[in-house]
């Protein structure tokens, strides 16, 4: 299964994320398989529990994931995965 | 003496350079636009190291071997992963302490090539090869006693003081916002609470004593005499003679012994500089006028110092880290939350204004 994967530009800024074709049938599969080849990524992604950050919002299409924790929401074959930042601060 | 000045910002780190006489401006920024809660210039090198916050993206460090001229990103403080099923919440709150580096609230030097670092929440950690890996401190973690840490400004407790024993860096003291004074003998294989004479005025009666549950702003230690130990307390200013088992409150502080900031003169132990602000539930400067405090006599007497700060209404606050004096003794700086920066050079007797337009300041600290 290829499941597009792309960033915030935001993220950008910081820490090299590029778009990528990525295999697996869960998002957190999905994250594993490219954090493995972008390994500086994760903790801009996910805290020291695995668990997604508290302003990271994970899109599977146009819905939001609900599994932040165990990052089980299933992929289907040709999904697109956005990982967006919630906004807060001034 | 030092000519370079960091500064941990909400909105960057910047070097601040002598160009003159005192005259100071900014030097060089980096990581503008993200906040710096920490930096520190190792001694006697070339080496920085700044922890940036990213909030939404985590706590991050950077490393510069070159003096502030390039950096690279280095290994972060995590945590292990938290056992399934273990209750672990802030008592005062309610909320789950995380098991995830929300802040680097600390980082000193330790032997050669060791670094400590205190996070919120509450833990230490530990590098042994100048950063590149960290381990979590477990018996202070693993302490029953962590569990009943509370947040004082943060939701969560923190680590903001660390003093490491130049005598022998093994022996380790560790203040926490609120929990407490820790020490260690054997580089935090076991931790002794210690804390005597301290008080929270805040508590219930009956508790005002309890070492756990002192609220201390900001401690240092006289490098030359490292035994004595100066406390910004919530509750007011104490000090130390024997490490910090047994502590005075200096009570005759004029114009308030509140505050969060101190540092102490390198060499002479009787020296040290507060900046007061009114009182906890009013943190901004007394009658709104801006000073320092000093003492040159152990705390026996205070004077107020105020030449060259502002003259008019001032509404600084001062963090517990942005307060500093160089190695040397004869140089101080303090930043405020409102982007003001001052610079003495002649210990606190008049100051020099550097901006009044950089973003809140975190920490400030001389390269030593």
């Amino acid at each position: 299964m290829a499941i597009t994967l792309s960033f915030t530009p935001n993220l950008r800024r910081h820490v090299a994320c590029p778009e990528a074709r990525v295999a697996g049938a869960t998002v957190g599969e999905v994250l594993a398989a490219y954090f493995e080849r972008n390994p500086g990524v994760r903790g801009y992604v996910l805290d020291d529990q695995g668990s997604v950050r508290p302003h990271v919002a994970v899109f599977v299409n146009q819905g939001l994931t609900r599994d932040r924790a165990g990052l089980s929401d299933p992929i289907a074959d040709g999904d697109a995965i956005f990982v967006a930042q919630a906004l807060s601060g001034g | 003496m030092s000519d370079r000045l960091w500064l941990g910002t909400r909105k960057g780190l910047f070097l601040i350079e002598r160009q003159g006489p005192g005259v100071w401006g900014i030097g060089q920024t980096r990581f503008l636009g993200d906040p710096v809660s920490m930096v520190l210039p190792e001694p006697g090198g070339g080496r920085i190291h700044a922890a940036l916050d990213l909030g939404h993206f985590g706590v991050k460090m950077q490393r510069s071997e070159d003096g502030g001229a390039t950096w690279h990103e280095a290994a972060v403080p995590t945590f292990p992963p938290k056992p399934e099923g273990l209750e672990d919440k802030d008592p005062m709150r309610g909320l789950d302490v995380p098991w995830s580096t929300r802040m680097i609230w600390a980082l000193e030097v330790g032997a050669p090539g060791e670094l400590w670092c205190g996070t919120i929440p509450g833990a230490l950690f530990r590098s042994p090869d100048g950063g590149d890996t960290w381990e979590l401190l477990r018996a202070l973690w693993d302490d029953p006693r962590r569990r009943q840490w509370v947040g004082g400004g943060y939701d969560f407790s923190g680590i903001h003081s660390i003093l490491v024993d130049p005598r022998d860096p093994a022996h380790v003291t560790v203040a926490v916002s609120v929990g407490g004074v820790w020490t260690t003998r054997d580089a935090g294989a076991t931790w002794e609470l210690i804390g005597s004479g301290l008080r929270n005025e805040y508590m219930p009666p009956g508790l005002e004593g309890d070492p756990l549950s002192q609220d201390a702003h900001r401690v240092v230690h006289c490098p030359a005499h490292p035994d004595r130990l100066w406390m910004q307390h919530h509750n007011g200013i104490f000090l130390s003679d024997d490490g910090g088992h047994q502590w005075r409150e200096l009570t005759e502080v004029p114009p308030s012994s509140f505050g969060f900031a101190v540092a102490v003169h390198p060499a002479d132990p009787d020296t040290a500089w507060f900046v007061p602000a009114t009182k906890d539930e009013r943190r901004y400067p007394v009658d709104a006028r801006l000073v320092v405090t000093r003492t040159r006599d152990g705390g026996r007497g205070f004077e107020v110092l105020g030449r060259g700060l502002p003259q008019g209404p001032a509404y600084d606050l001062v963090y517990r880290h942005a307060l500093d004096c160089s190695a040397d003794g004869e140089r101080l700086a303090f930043a405020s939350t409102t982007g003001s920066l001052w610079v003495s050079e002649d210990q606190g007797d008049s100051w020099h204004c550097v901006s009044e337009h950089l973003p809140p300041v975190l920490c400030v600290s001389f390269e030593r």
